[in-house]
């Protein structure tokens, strides 16, 4: 099972790596959503070293979508459904396998963000193991629900406008979570940020679990 | 010969529209069919029926001894189905195309240089993105993708479409030599004076159902 993991995971992050999409056009994309959310706020550098753990999650939220769905419309164009469900590799290790490699994706994109963050929002990191934990938590959470409701938007024609309206709401727990553990790592919060991030993590498991179960089905009949 | 293909009173629906309305076929093993038919006659949704991709609504269908209204999926491992779409990443090199799918289908990376030069894939396209090739050439790549699995049940929509003759002609060649390995071979053309040559039995199909077999006792 390792090995078919791998295989798809390996396939996804090399058809990525040849497109350059994710760090040359999403990573900057939400680059310029920080430049553009620290303007919105007039550049007040108290707003937004308070503000900086959940703006940093709406601009992962935004590249995070974006990802989710170009990794589905890599499956989608040319016919490529037909092939990934004549396979032989089995529907718990696609599941896996593209969410690993949307993990590594959205990882990244974290990365760069981070980096934006620091340089633009002044901020000081004070817990720098809840942040670690809280961003592997979220990013987990990003790529398994986004497997998941990829698939199942996968096979209709509307899914570049219908995905982000299904998995926006379904990631705004991640989001909200995901900026209170900043919010306490960052120092601007007193507040339960092991406890935010064990949330993420919880909701990583639920939808693990549900696309290990669910997505041989939603495959077959997306 | 055991059969391949059994299809019995097969009807079939996509959406709310019935695309096979109980259709009868029995396919064994080494046969070389030919499918033919207007645009709509089932054609296409026969050989979807066949890799499963298709549920059937009712009737008796077996692909390979598999009863495909218990699973559909269990025959697929053995089946490779070329469709319109050519089910390429148009991003992956070649080479990394043909590897990915052998590896998918449970057939051994290094069969990819073979399937690659069985095919006609000359070997300074393999390093080169599928997406800068012509409509020819990704035909090429998506038939070494079925080759390198060798499957003992080849379903193929208009396999000829795009490539040129001496293509057409090798592809030919590719699908009697694995016939007479014993793999069966069902393909949909609307080119019958040119694909009538390499077919052991030609299937017509209306309004999703046969309407003449040559092979029917």
């Amino acid at each position: 099972m390792l090995a078919e993991i791998l295989l798809v995971a390996r396939k996804d992050l090399r058809v990525e790596w040849r497109a350059k999409i994710a760090l040359g056009q999403v990573a900057p994309l939400a680059l310029l959503i920080l430049v553009v959310l620290a303007f919105a706020l007039d550049a007040n550098s108290s707003l937004l070293e308070l503000g900086a753990g959940g703006l940093y999650w709406v601009a992962v939220l935004y590249g995070g979508t974006l990802l989710i769905q170009r990794s589905f419309d890599v499956e989608t164009d040319d016919g490529n459904m037909d092939a990934f469900r004549m396979s032989v590799i089995g529907a718990p290790s696609l599941f896996l396998g593209k969410s690993l490699a949307l993990f590594v994706q959205i990882g990244l994109l974290e990365l760069v963000l981070g980096s934006g963050v620091a340089v633009l929002y002044n901020v000081r990191v004070v817990d720098w193991g809840l942040l670690l934990v809280a961003a592997v938590a979220g990013t987990i959470a990003f790529s398994v629900c986004g497997v998941l409701w990829g698939v199942m938007s996968a096979g209709l024609r509307v899914r570049a406008t219908l995905l982000p309206l299904l998995l926006v709401p379904v990631l705004v727990p991640i989001l909200l979570a995901g900026s209170r553990a900043f919010e306490t790592a960052l120092g601007v919060r007193a507040d339960a940020g092991w406890t935010w991030a064990s949330l993420m993590l919880v909701i990583a498991a639920v939808h693990t679990a549900i696309g290990l179960g669910a997505f041989g089905f939603l495959l077959e009949e997306g | 010969m055991s059969a391949v293909v059994e299809f019995e009173k097969v009807v079939a629906v996509a959406g709310s529209f019935p695309v096979l309305t109980g259709l009868d076929l029995r396919v064994d093993q080494g046969e070389v069919v030919l499918l033919r038919g207007e645009n709509g006659a089932g054609k296409t949704s026969f050989l979807r029926a066949c890799a499963g991709l298709i549920s059937v609504s009712s009737g008796d269908a077996h692909i390979l001894g598999f009863d495909m209204r218990v699973d559909r999926r269990a025959p697929r491992r053995y089946i490779g189905l070329l469709g319109h779409e050519n089910n390429l990443y148009q991003d992956l090199w070649v080479r990394e195309h043909v590897e990915f799918r052998a590896a998918a289908v449970g057939a051994a990376e290094s069969d990819t240089d073979a399937a690659l030069i069985r095919v006609g894939v000359s070997k300074q396209l393999w390093t080169v993105p599928i997406g800068s090739l012509s409509a020819g050439q990704r035909r090429k790549v998506a038939i070494a993708s079925l080759v390198v699995g060798r499957p003992r049940l080849w379903l193929l929509d208009e396999p000829h479409a795009s490539l040129d003759s001496e293509s057409r002609e090798n592809l030919d060649v590719i699908l009697a030599e694995a016939a007479r390995l014993g793999a069966t071979i069902i393909f949909a053309s609307h080119e019958s004076p040119l694909t009538k040559g390499i077919a052991s039995r030609v299937v017509t199909l209306g309004g999703g159902r046969v309407l003449e077999d040559s092979g029917a006792s």
